[in-house]
Order: structure tokens, then sequence, then C-alpha cells
């Protein structure tokens, strides 16, 4: 049996050997190629502003942006991300498409996609955008303005309006999903 | 069941449905929920207050409350409203650490930026239970000034005699249920403001409904009558 064995194993050495090689050997510098240009792409896409920058005036970007430093003024960046990062101190009216507050931010924000406010981020001002996503234990004064929810909100109102609302007495036939007058809630 | 459901009527519909929720005054542990997240309690007069606030166009929401993420997703994106977030226990506990209680009513009279009228909902929660009687009126006189006619209050008040030092943050899980989530606070509670006293501090406003809790809880929704909306600005 153990000679057997022995026989039916394939001779690795010999046969397998040259083409395993020659096959990492050519995809890998195409591997590592492709690494590189994505992480040298991912560092084109986000600009940093460190924390020891200190930015008074206005800031127009087309890239997605951190913000560890200071700014004052406003910050606009209408279809990027701007990220306020933990040390990130901001006095500015912000305009982007989404927000991600981990630092402080005194102003008011617009987005047009959603404003996030992380764990121990700090926001005093007014937010516009149809998502807001408030972390427990981030601070947050201002108010907070969910223009397209709003039309959405009044439909459901009205929805939900009709659904609590008593079945009209002229119903007819039809099958009334409201099963009429009813004490809702006490 | 910790966030609030696609329906603004969620509760309704759950208890068509089957949806679990606790008996009155009865706590009820989401097991979805981490441990030490809150308890789950019935509450009779939030229904009613969404009610009034969904029958207005583009409604207003005053949170006197520490902000909660769902809370805003549930009246912002859910019911459309806009809310202002003023978290008046933080600032009723910065004025106990700084030794300035006393000062909490020449506070809140400058405290609130809104128009008069200008609110159509204001939670008020179970925040005048810890203050004194002068700040007391002075929040009563600056909520019922910035609320529109016809708007609602929502109040809770204790009716068991504590003295313990415990914020709640209320969390709207639907119509139906909140859930309480207690943390420290330096401030204690007050005294048990009895209906007559409570009456008195919003004597601009009427209560429609008042509803008494197992939890020793009573909930009362007051509304700013048309009247007495027209008859004057703050006193």
């Amino acid at each position: 049996m153990w000679k057997r064995d022995e026989a039916v194993k394939p001779p690795t050495p010999p046969s397998p050997a040259p083409p395993p090689p020659v096959a990492p050997a050519a995809s890998a510098p195409t591997v590592t190629a492709q690494h590189t240009e994505t992480r040298a792409a991912g560092a084109r896409d986000v600009v940093h502003i460190g924390k020891s920058v200190v930015i008074k005036g206005e800031l127009n970007g087309s890239e997605d942006l951190t913000i560890e430093g200071h700014v004052e003024g406003k910050i606009e960046l209408r279809d990027h991300v701007l990220t306020i990062g933990p040390n990130g101190k901001i006095r500015a009216s912000v305009f982007a498409k989404a927000v991600i507050v981990i630092g402080e931010v005194v102003g008011n924000i617009t987005s047009t996609e959603k404003v996030e406010i992380r764990d121990n981020g700090s926001v005093d001002g007014d937010i516009i955008s149809p998502r807001v996503a408030i972390a427990e234990g981030a601070h947050f004064r201002g108010s907070v303005d969910m223009k397209r929810g709003g039309a959405a909100g009044a439909k459901a109102a009205e929805a939900a309006k009709a659904d609590v609302r008593p079945a009209p007495a002229t119903t007819g036939t039809a099958p009334v999903a409201n099963p009429g007058p009813q004490k809702v809630g006490v | 069941m910790g966030e609030p459901t696609g329906k603004p009527w969620g509760g309704l519909l759950g208890r068509i449905g089957g949806t679990r929720r606790g008996p009155e005054g009865s706590g009820l542990q989401d097991p979805s929920e981490p441990a030490g997240s809150g308890t789950v309690y019935a509450t009779k007069a939030l229904r009613k207050f969404l009610a009034t606030l969904t029958s207005r166009p583009n409604p207003v929401l005053l949170d006197l409350g520490p902000v909660i993420g769902a809370n805003v997703s549930y009246f912002g994106e859910q019911l459309g409203c806009k809310i202002f977030v003023e978290d008046l226990y933080a600032d009723i506990d910065r004025h106990e650490r700084d030794g300035k209680g006393g000062d909490l009513a020449a506070f809140f009279a400058k405290r609130f930026p809104q128009a008069d009228g200008s609110v159509d909902g204001i939670l008020c929660w179970d925040l005048l239970d810890f203050l004194d009687p002068p700040a007391a009126h002075a929040l009563a006189a600056q909520l019922s000034r910035v609320l529109a006619s016809e708007g609602a209050l929502l109040g809770f008040f204790s009716t068991a005699s504590s003295r313990d030092a415990t914020f709640v943050k209320y969390v709207v899980v639907d119509d139906l249920n909140l859930r309480h989530r207690p943390y420290g606070s330096v401030r204690t509670r007050s005294r048990v403001l009895q209906n007559r006293d409570i009456i008195r501090l919003f004597e601009r406003l009427r209560v429609t409904d008042s509803f008494l809790l197992q939890t020793n809880i009573r909930e009362i929704l007051f509304r700013k009558p048309a009247y007495l909306a027209s008859a004057g600005s703050a006193p």
C-alpha cells in the first residue's frame, strides 16, 4: 500500500514546477499595478486638510474633502462628500452632497443627500437635508428640515388620516379596510 | 421595533396586524435592542399629538429633549416636520452644575429664538418636574408664546414624589409606544405638580386630554385655542 500510494503520487517536482512559477510571475505585477492605481485614484479623490491648517474664506471643490483643521467662512462641495474629522472645527455655512460630522460644526448645513452626525460629533446650526442620521452621544442644537421628506410625509400623513378616519356611512358594499368608527388611543 | 416603522401610524396598523406592544404602564424590553437601551412603555397622548401635527401643512415641531436620531427620523422623514431641537435638560444641568439654578427663569425668558405662534407642536416631555415655580412659569410662558393657534403641547408629569436625579430620553417607537432611556443628571425632580398647578402654568392653553398611566406619569395634551392665540403675545 505504502509503495502503491507513493507510486500514485503525482510527480510534483518535475511536471507542475515549470508552469506555476511562470503564472504568478506573470500575474503578480499586474495585480500590484492595479492596487497602486486604486490607491492613487483614491488619493486623488479625497483631499485632506490637516489639523494645523486654518482657512478663512470660501472653500469650493469638486472632490471629496476631509477637514481636520479649522475653517471659517463657507464650504461648497455640491457633488461631493465633506467629512469633518474628529479634530475638525468648522464655523461656516456648508453646502455638500453629503456631510459627515465627527468633529464640530457651527453653522448651517445644506445637503442634497445626507447629513450624518457621528458619536461625539457636534453641530450648532440648522440642517436641511432629505436624510439626517444622528448618533447616540452626538450633540445637536438647531433645526432639521428634511425637505424631500416633507412631501412624502404629507402623503403619509394623508394616508394615516385616511386610515384613522371613520369609514363614511355611504361606503356601500365595497369592503372597507378601516373597520369603522373606533376610539383610538384611549 | 427599535426603529420607527415605515408608516407613521404603525402603532394602529401594528395593533391590527398583531405587532407586539406592552400593556399600558408595563415595561417591555425589546430583545432586538442592546441591553441598557431602555424599556418600552405605552403612551396614550402621543397619537393625539401626532394627529394634530399631521393635520397641519409643513408642521414645525419643537423638541425640548436631547437630540435622538430615531425621533428626528420619525418626525422629519416620516411626518415631514421641521424640527427644532432645544435640549433644555442640558441647560438645566449646566445651570445646576454652575450653581445658577436660580437663574433659570431669566434664562428661559430669552432662550427661544422662535417667533410668536410659529411652532405647531411642542414635546415638553417631563421637563417641568425638574423646575422650581419661577422657572416653570417662565418656560410655560415662552412655550405658550411660540405655540401656534390650534397647536399642541405634550407634557408628562410625574404623580409619584421622588427626588431622583435621572432624566429620561423618550424615543418614539411608534405612535403608541415610547422607549424610556434614563440617564444621570445633576438636577433632581423638584415636586409633584398638581392638576391645578399645571393648568395655572399654561393659562393660555387648554387641556384637551389627560391620561394617568400605571407608570405614575400623567400625560397631558394641551392645545392653544384660536381665541387665546389672538389675545396677544407673551404675557
